[in-house]
């Protein structure tokens, strides 16, 4: 019986080992397969992955409105201190003292690329950018204002917002 | 066989009787033996650079990837590039290292190459020297280089060389023994170990083919016993990446490690070549006993094409399982070869013989 064993063992490891050539042979002989990318020749139609992280952005509306209060939770929540966040008060329409972001600083330099910021913002004012780019010759570049000159705070109808909290 | 056409020997002859008369005799061996090992040299060197380029271009397919592609068209000057990076690097000397047989080994590894490849037949007439027992010559010749392998690891005084140095040496005292009995099966059909007259047993049909099976196994059992010799994946227990950094050649580095690499590619090579020539006729064209006429056509395919065709196939044989397989464990490899390789070579050998002696084969 040990010599049946033996010749059916032969068979059964050389219908393996075929098989794992097939493989490789069937992606050498594909080359429509490949996954990986020819990078600079690419670079105007490459598209990142959608949980890429490139760098922390806000996002900003047609109208150059955005989501931050300014509320300073990422910037207590960062680790490494990348984000400062410098507010003003402003009087709104009603009369009353607002809080509104005059620059949301972020250090690119020191980022870790840990999310907790974007993880962490009430109000969903932070994600992250597909731009991976980012070597510069002055390392000032590196530290970027996400809010855009001229941007708001945008405003959701209170209705919106009481049935976010229902839900 | 009269209808080879392209015939190498008067071209070689012409150039041996020139320099025999215009030189006295030992001159004119010399110059010839200066030619010869000039011609050899460029062609290991080259060889040697476009086979690394293949494999890492091979390979890459394999993988889903590109591989070097930036260097000259589709990466064609890669290796070239890697070559003068290499001839540029710093030669380290190692502290306490045996700085004799450090500085000995690579040349050990590679000389066992060089005079392998002097016995292979690239076509009628080119053909460095033809023993009467070529086979034998080739086999015993390509196991030098083991002594250089041992003498790398034994002179690094660093205990991953030593490890991958151990390896190399069990592995091929066991796989030569498979190399050496599936040689045997084709020179008991052909009934030489003259590396020409085994291809001339070949002008009716390539061995692969007229042996029926036991030369298909012969050939199976070649190409795993012959990668296992030359120490590649997935027999590369010797510099296993992961676990002995590279092995044997660790403490080497710039031309040194060279060498060492070269002379791997070189031995796949001659390998390769090897079976070629031994299974499927080396420069003999596709011939069919009886199609004269398809047989006469096939002649008009210069050998050199036949045999470099032949040989790139093998190669692209070792290269695939190469880069499909996953890396043997030391127990493993020698249960392979002692269990498995071997009872069926000897069990083949026998029913070669029989076969040879019945006149089965065609």
């Amino acid at each position: 019986m040990e010599i049946i064993t033996y010749i059916t063992d032969i068979f059964k490891g050389l219908k393996s080992l075929w098989k794992g050539m097939m493989i490789t042979g069937y992606y050498f002989v594909h080359p429509k397969e490949i996954v990986t990318q020819r990078y600079p020749e690419n670079r105007k139609t490459l598209v990142m992955f959608e949980r890429f992280k490139g760098e922390v952005t806000m996002p900003h509306d047609e109208n150059n409105q955005h989501s931050c209060t300014g509320c300073g939770i990422c910037e207590t929540n960062c680790p490494n201190g990348s984000i400062e966040i410098i507010t003003r008060k402003e009087v709104n329409e009603s009369g009353k003292l607002e809080r509104v972001i005059e620059k949301h600083i972020y250090h690119l330099s020191m980022c870790t690329f840990c999310e907790l910021c974007i993880k962490t913002c009430p109000s969903n004012a932070l994600a992250w950018g597909n731009e991976f780019e980012h070597a510069v010759f002055d390392r000032h570049k590196l530290t970027k204002v996400l809010n855009k000159p001229g941007s708001s705070l945008k405003k959701e109808p209170k209705e919106k917002k009481l049935e976010e909290v229902k839900n | 066989m009269t209808s080879v056409i392209y015939d190498f020997t008067p071209l070689t002859q012409s150039i041996d009787q020139f320099l025999t008369k215009n030189l006295s005799q030992g001159w004119a061996l010399t110059i010839e033996l200066v030619i010869i090992g000039l011609v050899f040299l460029l062609f290991y060197a080259v060889i040697g650079l476009y086979l690394v380029l293949a494999e890492r271009r091979v390979c890459a397919f394999m993988q889903n990837r590109l591989g070097p592609n930036r260097v000259g068209p589709g990466g064609f000057f890669q290796t070239i590039a890697d070559l003068i990076k290499l001839l540029l690097k710093e030669l380290i000397p190692i502290r306490r290292a045996d700085k004799f047989l450090f500085n000995l080994a690579p040349f050990i590894v590679i000389i066992a190459s060089f005079m392998a490849i002097a016995a292979i037949p690239f076509a009628k007439g080119l053909h460095a020297i033809d023993f009467n027992i070529g086979i034998f010559y080739v086999i015993a010749v390509s196991s030098l280089g083991v002594v250089g392998i041992l003498i790398a690891g034994w002179s690094s005084n660093s205990k991953y060389s030593l490890i991958g140095a151990m390896r190399s040496g069990a592995q091929i005292v066991s796989y030569e023994l498979s190399v050496g009995l599936s040689l045997l099966t084709i020179v008991i059909f052909a009934g030489s170990m003259q590396l020409s007259e085994v291809i001339q047993s070949q002008a009716d049909g390539w061995w692969i083919w007229k042996g029926h099976i036991p030369a298909v196994v012969a050939f199976l059992v070649f190409m795993i016993a012959s990668t296992a010799e030359t120490n590649r994946g997935p027999f590369d227990l010797a510099e296993a990446e992961s676990e002995l950094t590279a092995g044997f050649h660790t403490e080497y580095s710039g031309i040194k490690f060279a060498f060492f690499f070269l002379a791997e590619y070189m031995n796949m090579f001659i390998v390769a070549s090897f079976a070629a020539t031994m299974f499927f006729g080396g420069w003999m064209p596709l011939h069919i006993g009886g199609w004269d006429t398809f047989n006469h056509i096939m002649d008009y395919i210069p050998p050199i094409i036949w045999y470099f065709g032949k040989t790139a196939l093998m190669i692209y044989l070792i290269m695939w399982f190469k880069w499909t397989f996953p890396r043997l464990r030391i127990d493993q490899l020698l249960t392979l070869e002692w269990k498995y390789l071997l009872p069926i070579n000897l069990v083949n050998i026998i029913i070669v013989a029989f076969i040879s002696w019945k006149h089965w084969h065609f």
